[in-house]
């Protein structure tokens, strides 16, 4: 398959490889989740797999507890906030670096892209004793700001990768017909990168949604966000509801990768 | 040619000293003086490196030189930013707004030229109706042809009545037809409105066809700045004699009297006024060069040997060695080379009139 009817045998044994490795790679990477999903749908208290039989109890149980509905809330909120605020700034240094005449574009390129890069136990530690002293831990503005450190890259990224297919002459032509330079930004700009935008606000979005490093730090028993609550949850008692909640995690996950990718391709053409 | 409206010799822009360097050392723009006239159409005319464009940019606003001054209106203007100078600019892949139709696009200066509601809509179909447009106004650029696109951003340039209008090679990205109908167009739009246009250009054809005045750039300074007739006929050094048109530029010796130049293979040419005697170089066109047959009593006559002939229909073109020069450009029209029939290798007399011959200054 995919081969041209004159490719020899060798290029038809190569070709069979190479689809095989890839197929064998891609069930390794999503293996877990396949047995996530069905664990979340078992009649049973106790995880065994094959299922011997299937229900949404454990949907329903997630559903009625209030400490899942208040985690669920928590992480909304958060990462909310979190994806606004990012958003914000990330555009902004985007838009900054972008210029031609931006002094030392590497150095700073790289401090913001560094909360990407440096191991997250790091910076949760570094977040908890800094806003120790601050008053901030324990605060969902706390994990709000760290959140928005982690987020912020791939703002920048998204963003950058957008404005490098943007005309810049689109800018001067605004500003020669008149146009000061916040309505060039939202009259002309914006509105060319606003895929580009969006796409960063997702993942901004996706990183706090998921985030629990940092979170565990943070959070006290108010703020405790949904991924600090299947962590605690693991350690505390072994039930499949903790299943469900991660069946729709991955749901969430799945939706926002497709409307990352159908911004893109609204972003070329 | 075309005719000319009257011009005024009131200076619109004036640059004075002005330098521009990117990096602190190598100049783009050394010393600038140049003028533009009310109501003129001005070409900045050169290779790419010259600093024609990065003159634009400045005059635009998007650039700031590095130092002197550039007036408009009389008034210094090189911190003003762009959107408080008031000149149109259309560019060279005409910077049309993807996301907003042909009438919002050009709509979209006249608010901030307090310009609104009913009398921007009047505006937006008459200069709709100047480009020939009538109808596209809600159709996006990229539903355009080049051609089409091209004359939205020039309505767009002019709708909010700039002082100043600049285009940076505007005519670039359309094929040989489309350009010259453009050029045309620009002209008569131009002159009916009685805008002063400051066009850049690396195609010496379209500065001659729409320019009362070309500038002509290169390593950073105006070499000449002349009408087209002038800069053809009297160009003011060897740069400008070769990059305007084709030329051929010939070695020569003026007598110590200094009212004739002897060239090279002896031709000597009176010279109308007397110059400073010495080695000088002097060009003629290779449309000035005929058979020696067809010319006048007065013209002064040479031996050359044809090494080249190209055939190009409504005129031939040949290769000669002459006038102390191995590759003499002559341009002949088709009847005289049906009749003389000249070979390669073969021998031939070329004659010239005494006034076709140029002295460039030293």
């Amino acid at each position: 398959m995919w081969l041209p009817q004159y490719a020899t045998p060798g290029e038809r044994i190569g070709r069979t490889f190479v689809v095989l490795f890839a197929v064998l790679v891609a069930l390794f990477l999503v293996a877990p989740l396949l047995v996530v999903v069905p664990l979340s749908f078992a009649d049973q208290p106790f995880f065994t797999f094959p299922v011997p039989s299937y229900s949404v109890r454990w949907y329903a149980d997630f559903f009625s507890s209030e400490r899942w509905i208040v985690s669920v809330f928590n992480s909304l909120v958060v990462a909310v906030l979190t994806a606004v605020i990012a958003t914000v700034l990330g555009t902004l240094a985007a838009l900054g670096l972008s210029r031609p005449d931006f002094p030392g574009r590497g150095f700073v390129m790289a401090v913001l892209i560094s909360p990407m890069i440096v191991p997250i136990v790091i910076v949760a530690v570094g977040a908890y004793l800094f806003f120790g002293n601050l008053g901030l831990a324990n605060t969902r503005t706390g994990l709000v700001l760290s959140h928005t450190a982690l987020a912020l890259p791939f703002v920048i990224v998204t963003v950058t990768a957008t404005l490098s297919g943007y005309d810049r002459n689109l800018s001067r032509a605004a500003a020669s017909l008149g146009a000061p330079p916040l309505d060039v930004f939202r009259r002309v700009t914006l509105p060319l990168i606003a895929p580009g935008v969006a796409s960063g606000a997702v993942f901004a979005f996706a990183t706090s949604f998921d985030e629990v490093v940092v979170a565990l730090f943070l959070t006290g028993a108010e703020q405790r966000t949904l991924p600090v609550q299947m962590f605690s949850g693991i350690r505390d008692q072994i039930n499949p509801t903790i299943m469900a909640a991660a069946t729709m995690l991955i749901a969430l996950s799945v939706a926002l990768f497709v409307t990352v990718g159908w911004l893109a391709r609204r972003a070329k053409g | 040619m075309l005719v000319k409206t009257p011009v005024g010799t009131e200076a619109l822009v004036a640059f004075e000293r002005v330098t521009k360097s990117y990096d602190g050392a190598t100049l783009v723009v050394k010393a600038l003086d140049l003028t533009v006239r009310r109501g003129e159409f001005l070409t900045l005319l050169g290779p790419s490196g010259s600093g024609k464009t990065t003159t634009l940019m400045m005059l635009a606003g998007f650039e700031r030189p590095t130092s002197g001054h550039i007036l408009l209106d009389g008034a210094p203007v090189e911190k003003l930013p762009p959107e408080k100078r008031n000149i149109g600019v259309v560019f060279q892949n005409y910077a049309l707004f993807p996301h907003m139709s042909v009438e919002e696009n050009i709509a979209f200066p006249l608010r901030y030229h307090g310009v609104t509601g009913p009398a921007a809509k009047e505006k937006v179909d008459k200069v709709l109706g100047m480009i020939h447009l009538e109808g596209f106004g809600g159709r996006r650029p990229t539903q355009l042809s080049g051609g089409q696109q091209q004359r939205v951003a020039l309505a767009r340039a002019l709708v909010f009545q700039p002082k100043l209008v600049l285009m940076d090679e505007p005519l670039g990205a359309l094929d040989k037809q489309l350009r010259e109908r453009m050029q045309v167009e620009i002209k008569h739009i131009q002159r009916s409105l009685g805008v002063t246009i400051v066009f850049v250009t690396h195609d010496q054809s379209e500065a001659l066809t729409m320019s009362d005045r070309i500038a002509v750039f290169s390593d950073g300074m105006v070499q000449q700045l002349a009408g087209p007739t002038e800069l053809y006929e009297r160009p003011a050094n060897r740069f400008v004699a070769q990059f305007i048109g084709e030329n051929n530029v010939l070695p020569g010796d003026v007598s110590t009297d200094g009212r004739a130049l002897r060239l090279a293979g002896g031709a000597v040419v009176l010279l109308p006024a007397a110059i400073a005697p010495g080695a000088v170089e002097a060009t003629v066109r290779p449309e000035r060069l005929q058979a020696a047959d067809r010319a006048s009593d007065r013209a002064i006559r040479f031996p050359a040997t044809v090494r080249e002939v190209f055939f190009l229909g409504d005129h031939a073109r040949l290769t000669c060695e002459g006038l102390g020069v191995a590759e003499l450009s002559v341009k002949m029209a088709a009847a005289e080379f049906s009749v003389l029939q000249p070979a390669a290798g073969s021998s031939l007399t070329l004659a010239f009139e005494p006034e076709a011959i140029h002295v460039l200054a030293r």
